[in-house]
């Protein structure tokens, strides 16, 4: 679903992605995990459309970047720290907005569907300005999917959500992977990604230095793996 | 996910359907929040009695300086909406939101661009009416609205393209108008002079050329924000 090859991204005289590989299989959970300033926010964007890769080839749902990055977009989802949606609008017109956006056909039953599945079906005509952040994030998922995308992108999801709102937002996550779409996350969380993913990646000065299934890891410390990898 | 969705050809929407949606919410954001208008109204409105206050004019000399005080007074408040409209979509992130869903880039342009312009007429059509007050000079015609629209779209046009430029420079606010007053010159310049020629009564071949201008003005810099807009919001 996502094939990566010595991908290559420079920031000016920067180096951040150096000669990244990177696969992902269809309905996968791949947790990203790395320390600040690894370079997962800058592959994820990639990823996403939403920057050029300098050298390397990326391929998408069958597409390659940045040469057929409509295409991608429309099989996309992506979440970040920030929920991308508007304060000023109600939570159904947002993702009312993004279906628009994205052409999704019976936009009323989808919308409700969504909402549902975020649990903020009694919230629908509020203001996204009244908002928790853990809703506002429940909700950046809903908009996320609201055009049932393949794959799903996760950027630090978990940013700013308190205890409460990260198990509400571990649910909507599960319940995202569920339905058979290929989710990639980054995360500092080594519980919460422990947790759900199928598959964890370590990230480190712009490589990849280990990677681990979640089967190879029932009898090890995800904690012990990953200090480990970035030892070695 | 769904069987329909897997391996299928999703929908990608028309740019006219893209412009609509984004127009539509920026128009029913606008409508709750009232951040932007209000903004530019107050400006106008301190701008165009600061003037009348500071000039202390009679009625003819009034009549000469009218379409000078007015183009100053929509520039300046036209600065303010496009820095707040693009900015609002980058400090929330949203811009991301646009540039990742499946549409011709031109959509976000375009919306944007109508949403400036819808809250640029606005504000003139309220400021239009105290002006007359205020300055004693009947601004109610329709040659002088034609002028101030195609004013105004020349304006926005080119606005829009260099507000998307420089929000994502962290001297956005400083940036804006350093950009814009020089590319603006001759839409300004040319609305000045036609709308100054309608209201000293001259005749219409006298206007023809600034008016030529305008429309010449807003062609060519709608095809050109059309073609390199994906390039300018591009990281």
């Amino acid at each position: 679903m996502i094939i990566v090859k010595k991908l290559i991204k420079r920031f000016g005289l920067k180096t951040i992605l150096r000669g990244l590989d990177f696969s992902v299989r269809p309905g996968e959970f791949v947790a990203l995990l790395g320390p600040n300033g690894a370079g997962k926010t800058t592959f994820l964007r990639i990823l996403a459309t939403l920057s050029r890769p300098s050298l390397g080839q990326v391929q998408v749902a069958g597409y390659f970047l940045p040469q057929q990055a409509a295409q991608v977009r429309a099989r996309l989802g992506v979440v970040s720290h920030q929920p991308l949606l508007y304060p000023d609008l109600t939570a159904e017109e947002n993702l009312q907005f993004y279906a628009q956006m994205y052409g999704v056909a019976n936009q009323r039953s989808r919308i409700t569907e969504v909402l549902k599945m975020v649990g903020l079906e009694n919230r629908r005509k509020d203001l996204v300005r009244t908002f928790s952040r853990g809703m506002q994030q429940r909700l950046a998922i809903g908009r996320a999917v609201i055009h049932d995308p393949e794959v799903m992108l996760f950027d630090e999801p978990y940013t700013g959500l308190d205890q409460d709102a990260s198990e509400m937002l571990d649910d909507v996550l599960r319940s995202v992977a569920a339905e058979g779409r290929t989710v990639v996350m980054t995360s500092h969380d080594l519980a919460r990604a422990a947790d759900l993913a199928t598959r964890f990646d370590i990230l480190s000065r712009g490589v990849i230095l280990a990677s681990i299934t979640q089967a190879e890891l029932q009898n090890s410390n995800l904690l012990t793996f990953y200090k480990q990898a970035l030892v070695d | 996910m769904t069987d329909k969705m897997q391996n299928s050809n999703p929908p990608h929407p028309s740019l006219f359907k893209a412009t609509f949606a984004i127009v539509k919410k920026d128009l029913s954001a606008e409508l709750r929040s009232f951040e932007l208008v209000s903004a530019m109204l107050v400006f106008s409105l301190l701008v165009i009695i600061i003037f009348n206050f500071a000039l202390e004019l009679d009625v003819k000399v009034r009549q000469s300086v009218t379409a000078g005080v007015l183009w100053t007074t929509f520039a300046f408040a036209g600065t303010l909406g496009l820095n707040r409209s693009m900015s609002a979509e980058k400090d929330r992130g949203c811009m991301d939101g646009l540039l990742l869903a499946p549409v011709d880039r031109s959509a976000i342009y375009f919306g944007k661009a109508i949403s400036n312009l819808a809250f640029m007429l606005l504000v003139e059509v309220i400021v239009l009416p105290i002006y007359s007050v205020l300055y004693n000079v009947n601004l109610f015609r329709w040659d002088l609205i034609g002028i101030i629209l195609l004013g105004s779209i020349g304006y926005v046009a080119v606005g829009t393209l260099l507000s998307a430029m420089s929000v994502q420079t962290r001297t956005r606010e400083v940036l804006l108008p350093i950009l814009l007053f020089p590319v603006a010159i001759p839409v300004l310049l040319a609305a000045v002079k036609a709308s100054n020629g309608i209201l000293a009564g001259a005749d219409f071949a006298e206007i023809l050329t600034p008016l030529n201008i305008l429309i010449v003005y807003d062609v060519v810099f709608i095809a050109v924000a059309f073609m390199v807009f994906d390039f300018v919001v591009e990281e």
